[in-house]
């Protein structure tokens, strides 16, 4: 076991996957000297060379588009958006190219292409660097959309990421990037589509994802100590989504809150909530209830913290579940 | 120029031809092309057998066994030209007009209908043509082919990569940032701009102050214009380039200066923008007439050959009109087949769902 932080588990994790395959190339905006802005990249080009670790002309557009044009020459691109603001300008290649060009070539053509992602706020950072923008990306077929939530699911999934045959957008939670954990080299991990229950717990679900995970698992603590029993489920993949395991535990406690970063309208969640009371209409004994950001734009770094869900937020609809 | 004066008619300067809208060969000091009988005839085989996939494929489209049709219809010498300027390890990336490439790259044109009349979205192998799939969004493909081009260059390859757009692409983002990715990492791609002067309604100077070949020097590498409808100068002006990028030189955009003589596609009305007066100048320029001339005036081929080539195109348009209309529409299964390569749990459940709702109505 090594303890490493979540931005380092990444990091390893990609040397393991370009030492294990040298069709693997890392590109994006500042990846090789200077190791990406969040240094997820450190060090990778002095050690593979500025053919394997590319750094990009500005434009995420190209990006995208020239890691397709590699990949269907063979090789595995591991791009980064530098923040989850910019992707909009690849959104195109993305959206009508990479997620398509598979179906379009009736199967033949295979686009193994990993688009990195830091995403979410709460690190007070200007505009444009703390949006939630997966929900756009599990409405759009042929992507594979997953998220990190911690240093040892963060070297496993970038790694399965890598391995895995369809194009993925990985969303990695920047703002716990310096959060550290023990991690196993050596481990295989939970494969990538999978869910895992964190936390057991017998009174409420909680569902989660990526930065919302560890504020899940605090309020579960918190709870504890009013007599209150959540568990907490990692779903790790939202698209693919791993029914069986939300279904599984949803059943047992009969509440559930849905919680992440994104705006609640029309998020992530109400897909969530949509499949629950559709599979668990009779386990439920209160309604699917969600917590998120709000229908606003994503605001000033002074109000972040009455923007992002927090435990106490968590708490408070975990209240609400059981007045009905 | 006025809104309705014939546009591109008279010839513009700086234009490498190397066979007039006569027939007559003239030189040129940078481009020369030294082609045996054979090869004349075999390119004039070519551009009369695309000319017939096209207009079989307009009939079918009118007859309604197609969606819609893209049609080359004066485009000919560019797509032929450049076409036949392929090495076998060369890779073509295509927009959704360039049957003539598709032509040269061994593409059944049966399955370019299949796109058409919604069969599939495409379906064949790129890797076994290297024929890229058609791309709709206009420019997208640039990109695809810089991409490629340095794949080529982490492998070592003799090879290249030549991607098609035409003039109303130039304005495209992805256009511009691939001219600049090809720049900085000098990638072994050639740009073939086909200006057919026309984006659907937009004439050209809506998408362009600067004849389109002058862009390259601001993106630094080399831009020159060819006449489109001159299969001679687009082979030769495409040959230099594709050993240019090859050999290590980088980029070059070809402005390939050719005419539109269709509507942009079958749903499109172009009495609705454009004066007849201009088809008619364009007609004179003819790609395919000019080979006949040459091949008449230097008694290259007699009429013999121009009857064999006619008969042959008319077999080929029965043909892949009939292998159209065999063409079964794919199973409701195929809705849901190569979404992913990976088992994908929603995909896979809804397809059980739906096919259980389907079963339902045969019982």
């Amino acid at each position: 076991m090594t303890t490493l932080t979540l931005a380092k588990a990444l990091n390893e994790g990609l040397r393991r996957s370009m030492e294990d395959d040298s069709k693997v190339l890392v590109m994006g905006e500042d990846v090789g000297k200077l190791g990406g802005v969040f240094r997820v990249t450190d060090g990778l080009q002095k050690d593979f060379g500025e053919d394997r670790v590319i750094d990009t002309p500005l434009a995420e557009s190209g990006i995208i588009g020239t890691a397709i044009g590699l990949a269907l020459r063979g090789y595995r691109p591991v791009c980064e958006i530098q923040f989850d603001g910019f992707v909009f300008p690849a959104a195109d290649q993305l959206i009508t190219q990479l997620a398509k060009m598979p179906l379009r070539s009736l199967g033949k053509v295979r686009l193994p292409v990993v688009v990195r992602i830091p995403f979410g706020g709460g690190i007070g950072a200007v505009e444009h660097h703390s949006e939630s923008p997966e929900a756009y990306f599990t409405h759009t077929a042929g992507l594979r959309v997953v998220a990190c939530s911690n240093p040892a699911d963060a070297y496993t999934m970038i790694q399965d990421a890598v391995r895995c045959d369809d194009p993925i957008i990985f969303f990695e939670p920047k703002r716990r990037y310096w959060d550290k954990a023990e991690v196993d080299l050596m481990a295989a991990g939970v494969p990538l589509d999978r869910a895992r229950v964190v936390r057991q717990g017998s009174d409420v679900t909680l569902l989660a994802y990526g930065p919302m995970v560890k504020t899940c698992i605090e309020a579960a603590g918190a709870a504890e100590q009013e007599g209150r029993s959540l568990e907490v489920i990692d779903l790790r993949s939202l698209s693919p989504l791993d029914m069986d395991v939300v279904a599984g535990s949803v059943e047992r406690t009969g509440r559930c809150v849905v919680v992440h970063e994104a705006p609640v309208f029309t998020g992530f969640g109400a897909e969530l909530a949509a499949r629950i009371s559709e599979r668990c209409f009779y386990h439920l004994e209160s309604p699917v209830l969600r917590v998120g950001g709000f229908s606003t734009p994503y605001p000033p770094s002074r109000l972040e913290d009455h923007y992002l869900p927090d435990l106490d937020r968590v708490l408070d609809a975990v209240d609400r579940a059981f007045t009905y | 120029m006025t809104a309705d004066a014939p546009r591109g008619v008279d010839a513009p300067p700086e234009f490498v031809q190397l066979l007039t809208p006569e027939g007559e060969r003239v030189e040129h000091p940078d481009y020369d092309i030294e082609l045996t009988a054979e090869e004349v005839r075999s390119l004039y085989r070519d551009l009369v057998l695309v000319r017939r996939i096209d207009l079989e494929a307009v009939a079918l489209q009118r007859q309604g066994e197609l969606g819609l049709w893209a049609s080359l219809l004066g485009q000919e010498a560019a797509q032929i030209g450049s076409g036949r300027a392929l090495t076998d390890a060369d890779m073509a990336f295509p927009t959704y007009r360039e049957h003539g490439v598709a032509w040269c790259r061994d593409v059944d044109p049966v399955k370019l209908l299949g796109l058409f009349r919604g069969v599939n979205h495409g379906g064949w192998d790129p890797a076994e043509h290297n024929f890229h799939l058609y791309t709709i969004v206009i420019g997208s493909q640039a990109l695809h082919a810089v991409g490629y081009a340095m794949g080529i260059q982490r492998d070592g390859a003799e090879a290249a990569s030549i991607v098609y757009f035409g003039d109303g692409a130039t304005s495209q983002g992805d256009v511009n940032e691939a001219f600049i990715w090809a720049s900085v990492r000098n990638a072994p791609v050639v740009f073939f701009c086909q200006n057919n002067q026309w984006a659907i309604s937009e004439p050209l100077e809506k998408q362009s102050k600067i004849p389109l070949y002058k862009r390259a020097s601001g993106f630094g590498f080399p831009g020159v214009r060819v006449d489109g409808n001159d299969v001679f100068a687009c082979l030769a002006v495409t040959r230099k380039a594709l050993r240019d990028a090859r050999e290590g030189q980088g980029p070059t955009l070809i402005e390939a200066f050719t005419y539109r003589m269709g509507a942009h596609t079958t749903s499109d009305d172009p009495t609705r923008y454009r004066v007849a007066d201009e088809l008619e100048a364009w007609k004179l320029k003819d790609p395919i007439e000019r080979v006949k001339a040459y091949l008449f005036k230097n008694q290259l081929a007699d009429q013999e050959f121009f009857d064999k080539v006619e008969a042959e195109a008319d077999t080929l348009g029965r043909e892949i009109r009939r292998r159209c209309l065999e063409l079964p529409d794919p199973e409701p299964e195929a809705l849901f087949r190569h979404v992913y390569v990976d088992p994908h749990s929603i995909v896979d459940e809804e397809r059980e769902q739906y096919l259980t709702y389907l079963a339902g109505f045969e019982r």
